[in-house]
């Protein structure tokens, strides 16, 4: 999946002499953290988040219009030069990047100007997306050996009970190096004669299970 | 007025996929004859279940839906073709007359209704219906028709009424959950196993009803491994404060028989416990609050031979103002159905204690189910406050 499918196209926008109080109410007004501040052109200049306003406010005691601070320029507190992706990124690419970076969003930017922005929400709703089922289903996890072809020797399984399968997740397996567990969900109420002949095949069906627990 | 009929017919029990598929209606058979057996079901007791008409089922699927289910069960479509509608598939697969078996447990709800609302009993029992996973236009999760959403529209147009709608079976009820999704008038109350890993998935607390119907839907999503306690613990407040908060007309109450320790399907460790306490306060609360109209239906139960037959027996004992039974099964029931039954049959009402090992993690589990209650509960608990 690649960012231009999950940002937002249509981005709020500050220009850099608007000031920290005109920032504050567009955030408050439409629900964002984040504004990229851009010129006429709309390159974009800086980044300016709910949390860099409120660092540079003494205390919250002085969260009213009087204070000097709210009158400063956006262009003064911002983030300059930020970090920026491009629409045909990878998904992925940009989750490493919020990890590492631990900054909140990135403006997308494209033949030098802001065509977007994604913030770590999108991102977390991907990912709900990726692991949620839609359609009715039953979940299975199996240790299997990180080898080629086990995804196959599996999804035959489901293939011969016509099966269909929603999803897959690989984890990497915290007691041993060499075994991956896979998370499936299948569209099926009695998933008992699948897990029985994985078990038949020789595989490890974890759950239904839980530590301490066995059924 | 009757106190209670049960709804039957023969022909119910042709709703049936195969010998080895885990949902068989021989549980009716056995459930009845228990009865029988103690002598709390009478002949008199019990109507024969109508059929449904084309009109009825309208009332909540396609009309293309319909007719595929119709040829499916006539021969005169292949498992390909039916696929994409459910049918078919491992979970349901077609038979003979499927339609008309289908009907009939939809019509059993139906006569049910009719019986309570025209005031001819207080309340009525159609064990053969509660299909909550079908869907408009979709077989899902063994159930072809979904009799109770046919039930609730019909009880919305012909009666003009309020209803409530209990699922206390272990997987949540979806379908007629979607059904009345934006509908004010209609209130869906389920308590099941997490969907974490349980068909059909969902059933989340923030799941609570869209547009005008924002707030008529509640889910309760338990931890694999709930006991007794906590279970009712959750069925009782969620459902006092639903009844009051709601204040139906009349309820209408699915009683799937899976959220029992023996259920192969589900993960819940609850006991013949807990279907003495359901009937019990679905009950009390239809009595306070409805003027005593309860319409029950039957539901999951894949431990046909342990646990469907004390559990629903219980639900009719209840209805009809009957002592609930302690002690030992009546023998005769044991030797009749032992020689066909796969596993030792329990002896008595009660379960055997203890039932299972100790679950390691049952404080957590606890804590955990309770959060849930409080955050699922907290819409109304809030707007009480104001
Ligand atoms: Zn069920
Ligand atoms: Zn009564």
């Amino acid at each position: 999946m690649i960012v231009e499918e999950i940002m937002n196209d249509a981005p709020y926008t500050l220009a850099p002499s608007n000031t920290v109080l005109e920032a504050l109410k567009l955030m408050r007004e439409k629900k964002v953290r984040h504004l990229p501040v851009v010129d006429e052109e709309q390159h974009v200049l800086g980044v300016i988040t709910e949390r860099d306003i409120k660092e540079v406010l003494p205390s919250s005691l002085q969260d009213e219009p009087n204070s000097p601070v709210f009158h400063a320029k956006v262009e003064d507190i911002m983030v300059k030069d930020p970090l920026i992706a491009h629409p045909l990124d990878f998904v992925e690419e940009v989750a490493l990047t919020f990890y590492e970076s631990k900054v909140g969003c990135l403006p997308i930017v494209s033949g030098g100007k802001l065509v977007g922005i994604v913030t770590t929400t999108d991102l977390l709703y991907t990912y709900i997306e990726l692991t949620g089922a839609t359609e009715p289903g039953s979940k299975i996890d199996i240790r299997v050996s990180d080898t080629p072809g086990i995804l196959f020797e599996i999804t035959k399984i489901f293939h011969q009970h016509h099966a269909n399968v929603q999803s897959v997740l690989v984890y990497p397996d915290s007691e041993n190096t060499q075994n991956k567990i896979l998370s499936i969900r299948v569209k099926t109420l009695n998933p008992l004669v699948m897990i029985e002949d994985l078990r038949k095949e020789g595989f490890d069906v974890l759950w239904p299970n839980l530590p301490g627990v066995s059924l | 007025m009757k106190k209670a009929v049960f709804v039957y017919s023969p022909e119910q029990l042709g709703y049936k996929f195969s010998d080895t598929h885990p949902f068989n209606h021989k549980r009716l058979t056995l459930t009845m004859d228990l009865l029988k057996n103690i002598d709390a079901l009478d002949d008199s007791d019990i109507v024969p279940a109508r059929v449904a008409t084309e009109e009825e089922l309208l009332l909540a699927h396609d009309p293309k839906y319909i007719d595929i289910v119709k040829k499916a069960g006539h021969g005169e479509l292949s498992e390909a073709q039916c696929e994409s509608y459910g049918i078919g598939t491992e979970d349901t697969p077609i038979f003979e007359n499927m339609h008309e078996a289908s009907a009939q447990l939809v019509g059993g709800t139906l006569t049910a209704v009719d019986y309570v609302m025209e005031g001819k009993a207080r309340h009525a029992l159609n064990l053969g219906g509660g299909l909550h996973h079908g869907f408009r236009g979709r077989a899902s999760g063994f159930c072809i028709y979904n009799d109770s959403t046919v039930a609730i529209r019909y009880l919305q147009e012909k009666y003009n009424a309020r209803v409530l709608y209990v699922d206390t079976d272990a997987h949540h009820g979806d379908g007629v959950q979607w059904s009345f999704y934006e509908d004010p008038n209609v209130c869906t109350l389920s308590i099941h196993e997490t969907g974490r890993y349980l068909f059909p998935g969902t059933g989340n607390i923030t799941e609570r009803g869209n547009g005008q119907g924002y707030g008529t839907s509640f889910n309760f999503p338990m931890d694999a491994f709930t006991e007794d306690e906590s279970f009712l613990d959750i069925y009782k407040q969620s459902m006092r404060e639903i009844f009051e908060f709601f204040k139906p007309d009349v309820v209408l109450t699915q009683n799937g028989a899976d959220a029992h320790y023996f259920d192969p399907l589900t993960h819940l460790h609850g006991t013949m416990n807990i279907y003495r306490e359901i009937p019990k306060l679905a009950h009390q609360l239809a009595h306070e609050y409805c003027d005593g109209k309860w319409i029950a239906v039957g539901g999951g139960g894949y431990d046909i031979w342990r646990v469907v037959p004390r559990a629903w027996a219980m639900l009719w004992l209840e209805m009809t103002d009957q002592t609930l039974p302690i002690g030992p099964l009546p023998q005769a029931w044991l030797d009749r159905w032992q020689p066909e039954a796969p596993v030792p049959l329990i002896p008595t009402w009660e379960d055997p204690s203890p039932l299972y090992e100790a679950i390691p993690r049952k404080a957590e589990i606890e804590e955990k189910n309770a959060q849930m209650l409080a955050k699922a509960l907290h819409i109304i608990r809030n707007e009480k406050r104001d």
